[in-house]
């Protein structure tokens, strides 16, 4: 046995945007094990509660992550919602049901950019982000803001969107449609990127359930897990809902499920566009949450399931707001996959799992 | 080296931001924005860099992460402080674990407001910050233009000098005073 190295990764690394910091042990080239730990990001917002009441407290919630931030809001909003007994009206449930998918869509296209730039295809990198413009554009006219853009409150949808703007919004998914094939053919076809993710980070089905994997990390190891099918929302009206699943649990089979995602993502739109209602998107939010009262819901959120639990005191500010997000579910499963890979997958194995640290940490 | 500002390199980490910032500094070198054609590329190497771009706040987990980071980079640098995280804290400036902006820490140059920032924004910061760079760039050319240690004797002349040690303090301690060093 040759003798044991700590590699330390991170927290500042070319590979990731944010910071989280791994020590590696590895025997020559191969890692043993992975040990992560974290808390660069964390700020503390779930006791901000007691500072902000539950309608600031949305901002905050968007703040949570810059990425998933609409699936934050909306996961927050909906679980406020249950606490207080509030019903919102059709047309605002499918607005934030539109909304989440178009930021599922930008979710795994910033995900697709940056696994190419993990590889070295500068150019797919550059490609991927350029349709994901086009997204934030959308977001823009909608709402005024590109990343975070506070369109999810208490009670509803704050702004209702013309049916001609929905319209577009198709026309212009209709267009990236035709480029982003093109591009998903490069990822599952070119032999460059087959060879470098074929067989990386394996991860079996029983070993994806035993660590209690999430979303599309999960689900490329055929775990059948998405909240989606829960029908939440205006999903319980789509004419049919299937999660994307693929058996092989490697860091190809990671991507194909995100590339398919992505294309579902914009199929659903296009149906709930059809299907839209007209009326008003929000309703009159009256009082504040009862003493002990308590709600729990979860939302599918681009990287996976997260989870919600809040309880009431009888004020406008909460007695409690904890979140569970993907990422922390998935940590452990990204343990499993580093153990065994080669010093050289590693940046590609953490990318898989899709991170969102600023998630995890709060 | 005159010339860092025709390509600055800029190293960027993340303090403790909700990646908004993040993705946002990353748009702005793609195409629509595109910051490439100006020769900025994101490096991960300080040693190579010029332009420190720090997102989020700071807690003391990643302050001396922060802190280590800017002291590897070579002069002339400058910092920029992305969005209302960096500046101050933004909506989390309460918060428990967050200690303040990024000035807390190291001597910022440009604070580039928004939350998140938008892509304009931030190119507009690291424009006014290749500013300061070819200022602190010339100003330290100016300064080692003359051998250390050794006082005017004339081009391409050494000549020692007995009382080196009072010459060399004084642009020392100016030179500490105007980054901000330690005391803060």
């Amino acid at each position: 046995m040759s003798e044991r190295t700590v590699v330390p990764f991170g927290p500042q690394h070319p590979v990731l945007p944010e910071p989280v910091h791994l020590d590696l042990v590895l025997e020559d080239e191969k890692v043993i094990t992975a040990i992560p730990r974290i808390g660069f990001v964390h700020r503390g917002l779930e006791k901000l509660v007691t500072k902000r009441d539950y309608t600031q407290f949305v901002f905050i919630t968007e703040r949570i992550c810059g990425i998933c931030s609409f699936g934050h809001s909306l996961g927050y909003v909906q679980n406020v919602e249950q606490l207080m007994g509030i019903e919102t009206t059709d047309r605002a449930e499918y607005l934030r049901t539109i909304f989440h998918e178009l930021s599922r869509i930008h979710s795994h296209l910033l995900w697709l950019g940056l696994m190419a730039d993990s590889f070295g295809f500068e150019a797919l990198f550059m490609h991927c982000w350029r349709l994901r413009e086009d997204v934030l554009d959308i977001f823009e006219q909608c709402t005024g803001g590109r990343v975070i853009f506070s369109a999810c409150d208490v009670g509803g949808f704050k702004n209702d969107v013309e049916d001609s703007v929905l319209k577009g919004m198709c026309e212009t998914l209709d267009r990236i449609r035709d480029e982003y094939n093109s591009i998903a053919k490069t990822f599952l076809t070119d032999s460059s990127v087959r060879t470098r993710l074929s067989g990386v980070g394996y991860l079996t089905r029983e070993q994806a359930a035993e660590c209690s994997m999430v979303g599309p990390f999960g689900r490329a190891s055929g775990l059948l897990v998405d909240d989606r099918l829960k029908g939440i929302g205006a999903y319980g009206d789509l004419a049919a809902f299937e999660p994307i699943l693929s058996e092989d649990g490697d860091c190809y089979a990671r991507c194909y499920v995100r590339i398919n995602e992505v294309l579902q993502s914009m199929d659903i739109i296009a149906e709930l566009v059809d299907k839209i209602p007209a009326g008003d998107v929000m309703v009159d939010v009256k009082g504040a949450p009862e003493d002990g009262a308590k709600a729990m819901s979860t939302v599918e959120q681009p990287r996976g399931q997260a989870f919600y639990y809040s309880e009431g005191n009888g004020t406008k500010f909460l007695e409690r707001m904890r979140i569970r997000t993907p990422t922390s579910q998935n940590l452990a499963g990204l343990v499993a996959a580093l153990g065994g890979c080669d010093l050289a997958d590693v940046p590609i194995i953490i990318l898989t799992i899709d991170p969102c640290i600023s998630c995890t940490e709060r | 080296m005159p010339h860092a500002s025709k390509s600055p390199w800029i190293i960027h980490y993340d303090g403790s931001s909700c990646n908004g910032c993040d993705i946002e500094v990353l748009a702005a070198l793609t195409p629509l924005y595109d910051a490439e054609r100006f020769g900025v590329i994101n490096t991960g190497n300080p040693k190579h860099a010029d332009i420190f771009v720090v997102t989020g706040s700071v807690n003391d987990q990643n302050e001396s992460v922060v802190r280590q980071i800017y002291d590897q980079m070579l002069e002339p640098k400058v910092v920029v402080a992305c969005g209302a995280c960096a500046c101050g804290g933004g909506v989390y400036h309460t918060c428990y674990n967050v200690n303040g902006g990024i000035d807390t820490v190291i001597p910022v140059d440009v604070y580039v407001p928004g939350c998140a920032i938008r892509p304009e924004a931030l190119i507009d910061g690291i424009v006014t910050a290749i500013g300061i760079l070819d200022e602190k760039s010339k100003e330290l050319n100016g300064i080692s233009t003359k051998p250390r240690g050794y006082a005017d004797a004339g081009e391409g002349v050494y000549a020692p000098q007995a009382d080196v040690a009072d010459k060399t303090e004084e642009p020392a301690e100016a030179k500490a005073a105007a980054q901000g060093g330690d005391g803060r």
